[in-house]
């Protein structure tokens, strides 16, 4: 009977027909190697994502007066909600973090080469897509970091010239971050994305049966135009092996541990967010984008501000251009990293300064520690013993913010140096003129601070040296280290003990 | 166009020129019903695009006794133009200081440099971002750190002992507040 059934449906739909053209399809032997499971990884982790996501959306509500409360309702209430967001969250970083290595194992095995220039490219829009669900994720995820983050990407429109304010309104659906935003990023990441996606993972498919998977690639084999193809066929009859059931193994070992994976670090870790009430008048935030994009918010950080705008607006515009005509610029030769120094020092390079980057953006030292200068104690040993006149001192360094930039024995901002060898540095009358008029980098305090508050401050900082280490003098009076313990007696008593 | 149909069509007869004028009919046809559905389409989708109208009006920010002379406060008020559920979202923060009298400086909350809310302290007189390290003086001027520009700025007026901005839109380098 089931033979039967099993037969009827062959006869109509021509089962096996597509498999033997699809799944049977003949790969290099020795393109049944562990570098080739990134691919499969991805659509796995692709794959996880529309069954979680699908079931988030049965309960999420798009709206921004109830989005939150509905990721609340899913983590505390809703019956494994907190572990389908924890699964979409943990999918989503596999996905990023897969899909990252597949491009770099593509490129350093030369497979953007001829004639498989149109894989490449559909990747490299598949990478934008990725990226895409991955800000777009992150705004439904309504909460203060999705709302500033919005912020954020708004500025950055904002730069454009000439269409910049039409642009922001546009993005943002409305002149302001508010219900009818959320409503375009929904459709952006539950139906525009995901459709684009599911299109092109098609086309990249059907690209790897038309024109077939890279072979290994063999340090000294270029790829000659004229030539390549016939090799290629030579070398399917005479080592070719049918991807099912021969070189899918390693792909189902791989699937199986990202699944693992995914659900262990959902298990373990636990949900992430919504983390507090997209309300813009709840200001004591500091907003943070997922790792995907901390880099992006350290370059922001640190790029000189004259440069800014421009690099805002060419960068991406150079780096789409050299990722899309990089299969036409470097379409045949070596495919082999042994034999592509700069391919292999420019992935080594990318990878070293995106994870400097991204390390950089998890402790972000450019930004000012905002309650420093009322949860940072300053430390015993720098205010015991001192005279009246630097213990105030002390006191006008903390009630003044000045921690919240500067740090004392570790702890405070990271923004300006620390101010712990401050007086083997700079003289008093350095300090003085470096606290009022600012600089470097500094707000002046000119106006802020009376001359009292000045002199007990420079007083204070004076005492700021290791023990046995002379105090900086002035270098326009070379000889007379006397003259400068005169001057800052004058500034103020001195009292080093 | 009638090429490529004799090249498909090996016995050329009288029922070909027929077919070929149907498959016109039928393309140019689809063309134009396509053209019929997709200018709405389109229209919807970038119809927030083109802004229309002003995007600016005048909100109440409270009596003028909420904001002591040479003070910097904290207000919100609710954006002008909001939908039904905008929730949370359509209020807006703005730091307003009051030097004396009726002169007053109403900045927004946003850092010049990427949008971040901007913090005021009250010891130092500086007006410090989380995000990027941009600092402001009190009167809205840059300090220090990435921000091109200071504290975007709303015009204010004063009616009926009440303090009033022109409020409704996001503020951005190409378009202040």
């Amino acid at each position: 009977m089931l033979r039967k059934i099993a037969l009827w449906i062959e006869d109509r739909v021509h089962v096996s027909k597509l498999y033997a053209s699809t799944a049977k399809h003949q790969v290099p032997r020795n393109a049944e190697s562990w570098f080739y499971v990134l691919g499969s990884g991805t659509l796995l982790c692709f794959i996880i994502q529309i069954v979680t996501g699908t079931c988030l959306a049965f309960v999420y509500v798009p709206s921004a007066s109830e989005a939150y409360t509905s990721l609340e309702y899913l983590n505390y209430h809703q019956q494994l909600g907190w572990l389908l967001r924890a699964m979409h969250n943990w999918g989503s970083n596999f996905m990023v973090a897969i899909m990252i290595l597949h491009m770099a194992q593509v490129f350093l095995f030369g497979a953007f080469k001829y004639p498989r220039e149109m894989t490449w490219i559909t990747g490299v829009v598949l990478l934008l897509c990725t990226l895409g669900m991955a800000f777009t994720g992150q705004v439904l995820r309504f909460d203060q970091d999705a709302y500033w983050g919005l912020g954020i990407g708004a500025a950055m429109m904002g730069r454009v010239p000439v269409i910049g304010p039409d642009l922001v309104h546009f993005v943002l659906a409305g002149p302001i971050i508010a219900g009818e935003t959320l409503s375009r990023f929904f459709t952006l990441h539950v139906f525009i994305i995901p459709g684009t996606i599911i299109a092109l993972v098609s086309l990249h498919l059907r690209l790897v049966l038309t024109k077939g998977i890279n072979e290994y690639p063999v340090p000294g084999k270029a790829v000659v135009k004229a030539t390549y193809e016939q090799e290629y066929e030579d070398l399917l009859h005479k080592d070719g092996v049918p991807f099912v059931p021969k070189a899918i193994s390693k792909d189902l070992i791989f699937s199986g541990v990202v699944m693992l994976g995914i659900v262990g670090c959902a298990l373990y870790f636990g949900p992430e967010g919504p983390h507090g009430v997209p309300d813009p008048t709840q200001i004591n935030t500091i907003p943070k984008p997922d790792f995907f994009f901390l880099w992006l918010y350290a370059v922001l950080a640190l790029l000189p501000d004259y440069l800014e705008t421009t690099l805002i607006l060419t960068v991406p515009v150079i780096l789409l251009g050299v990722l899309f005509t990089l299969p036409f610029i470097s379409g045949t030769g070596e495919k082999s990293a042994r034999r592509r120094p700069v391919a292999v020092l420019a992935v080594l390079l990318i990878f070293l300064s995106v994870g400097t980057l991204n390390y950089l953006g998890t402790y972000s030292p450019w930004s000012p520690h905002m309650a420093s200068w009322s949860a940072d104690q300053t430390p015993v040993k720098y205010v015991m013993g001192r005279t009246p006149l630097e213990a105030q001192g002390a006191l006008v360094l903390q009630n003044k913010q000045c921690r919240n930039c500067h740090s004392l024995d570790g702890s405070g901002g990271l923004r300006g140096p620390a101010l712990d060898g401050v007086a083997t540095r700079l003289t008093g009358d350095q300090l003085i003129r470096q606290v009022i008029q600012g600089g470097g980098n500094m707000p002046a305090y000119g106006k802020n601070l009376s001359p009292a508050e000045v002199a007990a401050l420079v007083e204070f900082m004076k005492t700021l040296h290791g023990p046995n280490e002379a105090p900086a003098r002035d270098a326009t009076t070379p000889g007379t280290p006397g003259r400068v313990e005169k001057q800052s007696s004058q500034s103020a008593r001195s009292s080093e003990p | 166009m009638p090429v490529n149909e004799q090249q498909c069509c090996p016995q050329p007869n009288a029922g070909s020129s027929r077919r070929s004028f149907l498959l016109k009919l039928g393309a140019a046809l689809n063309v134009v019903a396509a053209t019929f559905i997709g200018i709405p389409v389109v229209g919807f989708v970038f119809s927030s695009f083109r802004r229309k109208g002003p995007s600016n009006s005048w909100v109440s920010l409270g009596a003028l006794e909420k904001f002591p002379a040479g003070e910097t406060r904290l207000a919100t008020y609710r954006n002008p133009f909001t939908r039904p559920w905008d929730g949370p979202t359509g209020d807006i923060p703005c730091w307003v200081r009051r030097i004396e009298g009726e002169r007053f400086q109403v900045f927004a909350i946003n850092c010049t440099h990427l949008g971040c809310p901007v913090r005021w302290f009250q010891e130092s007189h500086l007006f410090m971002c989380p995000c990027h390290g941009g600092a402001f003086y009190e009167d809205g001027s840059h300090a220090s750190g990435p921000p091109p520009r200071g504290l975007f700025e709303y015009d204010f007026k004063v009616e009926d002992g009440q303090l009033f901005v022109k409020g409704g839109q996001l503020p951005t380098l190409s378009q202040p507040v």
